[in-house]
């Protein structure tokens, strides 16, 4: 079967986020859609640690280490962006002005559960960083992550096992078998990558699913 | 005339005692006082409750200070980051308390507590464990968690421009959790890069009004932050 790859992932959430949003992307996988959506698109990128006008990585006579992203990445900032404190930066994202946050996982759960910052109740050093801000925050949530873990365990499923992040907040997951809504009903397919069947969907899948027609 | 700045790192230190809840400006390296906790290490003060989004990377600045055992306590939302292997071992012998926090919810205790509001209601970490024993009411048809202002004795804070009045500007995403902090503390500690004179910093610019700001030492940028 051919799964899409994470750059085939990163560029089909670019073409579904619409030019003038305002988006937050999580550490990791989600920071590749960055690279997805051309300057000319206006899409605007948030960073927690106050850089509203994101930009793409610097080359190297641009670099500049006073300007991170929340990854600790050294990054630009695109012309009409600004600078803010910590408390202004999550206002942004906890007042609901973000349009959409794109954010990694561990399990999603049909009921739109998340759970991506602790992986046991007994997690030694557990660390949430702006997470579960993010996810209660935003006005919609995305999460973009493989389809199982890499000892084939299903991590969408009927109720999470791990910590949640936030109850009942996700509205679409990408992974690298398909794209699924979050509805009242549970997921719902709307895509399928090229190569996969419906059965072989179905069986990596640890919750039942409905299809688009 | 008032002259904030001080001339000796004895001088921005004074006072601080043990069991301080101290608030620490920074986020990764960037915007972080590095010269005011190698001052307060050599201060001595201990039983300290540290309050940083990170928990210190290996055995420099706050990672030091926990390593001579003089944190008791440690408020921050991201512990576990690469090369925290002082606090990861402290903590798994039980030698440090965690407080973890939502980023957000930590920058808005401190909002809170610069601002003279006691508490506040928010959806973030609702239904989670980190909500665990706090009240919750619903408002708006929204489950919210009451967290509390979080006040600090002192703030460390890194700034770009600072007059002596104590106005500030920062550099880029140097302002993080600095201009917050800078509201939150009882007395408030600024290691700036460029001490220039009373009127030169645009009105318009100013980030952090003196009025927040007691101290300043002028520590110029080394390395990568020259």
């Amino acid at each position: 079967m051919t799964a899409w790859t994470r750059t085939e992932m990163a560029a089909r959430i670019a073409a579904d986020i619409p030019e003038g949003w305002y988006v937050n992307l999580g550490i990791g996988m989600p920071t590749l859609v960055a690279d997805h959506v051309p300057l000319e698109r206006e899409v605007i990128f948030h960073s927690e640690n106050g850089v509203l006008g994101m930009g793409p990585a610097p080359s190297p006579d641009q670099a500049d280490p006073w300007l991170i992203n929340a990854g600790k990445q050294q990054v630009t900032l695109r012309t009409g962006g600004s600078y803010v404190h910590h408390a202004d930066s999550f206002a942004m994202i906890r007042g609901g002005h973000l349009d959409l946050c794109v954010l990694g996982g561990f399990e999603v759960a049909e009921n739109g559960d998340i759970a991506n910052w602790a992986t046991s109740e007994n997690d030694t050093a557990p660390a949430v960083g702006g997470a579960m801000d993010l996810a209660a925050g935003a006005k919609r949530l995305w999460v973009m992550m493989e389809h199982t873990t890499k000892d084939g365990r299903s991590k969408l499923v009927k109720r999470c096992g791990y910590p949640l992040t936030a109850p009942g907040c996700v509205r679409r997951v990408y992974t690298n078998l398909a794209v699924i809504d979050v509805t009242e009903h549970g997921f719902r397919v709307i895509d399928i990558a090229p190569g996969i069947t419906r059965e072989e969907l179905i069986a990596a899948t640890a919750a039942d699913l409905e299809f688009a027609a | 005339m008032i002259d904030k700045t001080v001339r000796s790192m004895a001088q921005a230190m004074d006072g601080i005692k043990d069991g301080s809840t101290i608030l620490l400006g920074g986020f990764g390296s960037v915007g972080q006082p590095d010269a005011l906790l190698d001052g307060l290490i050599e201060q001595g003060a201990k039983d300290l409750v540290m309050v940083a989004n990170n928990a210190g990377t290996g055995h420099v600045g706050l990672a030091k200070l926990m390593e001579l055992g003089r944190v008791r306590r440690i408020i921050c939302t991201f512990p576990r980051s690469q090369g925290s292997v002082v606090f990861e071992e402290l903590y798994k012998a039980g030698k440090i308390e965690l407080e973890i926090v939502p980023q957000g919810t930590l920058a808005e205790r401190m909002r809170a507590a610069g601002a003279g509001i006691g508490a506040f209601y928010t959806p973030t970490a609702y239904g989670t464990q980190l909500a665990r024993g706090k009240e919750i009411r619903e408002i708006n048809g929204r489950p919210q968690v009451l967290e509390f202002a979080l006040h600090g004795d002192y703030a460390l804070v890194e700034a770009w421009e600072a007059d002596r009045w104590g106005n500030l500007t920062y550099n880029k995403s140097g302002r993080n959790f600095n201009a917050v902090m800078a509201t939150a503390a009882a007395t408030t500690i600024v290691q700036a890069h460029h001490i220039v004179p009373l009127g030169s910093i645009d009105p318009e610019a100013v980030a952090t009004p003196g009025i927040f700001v007691d101290r300043v030492l002028h520590v110029p940028g080394t390395g990568a932050f020259a």
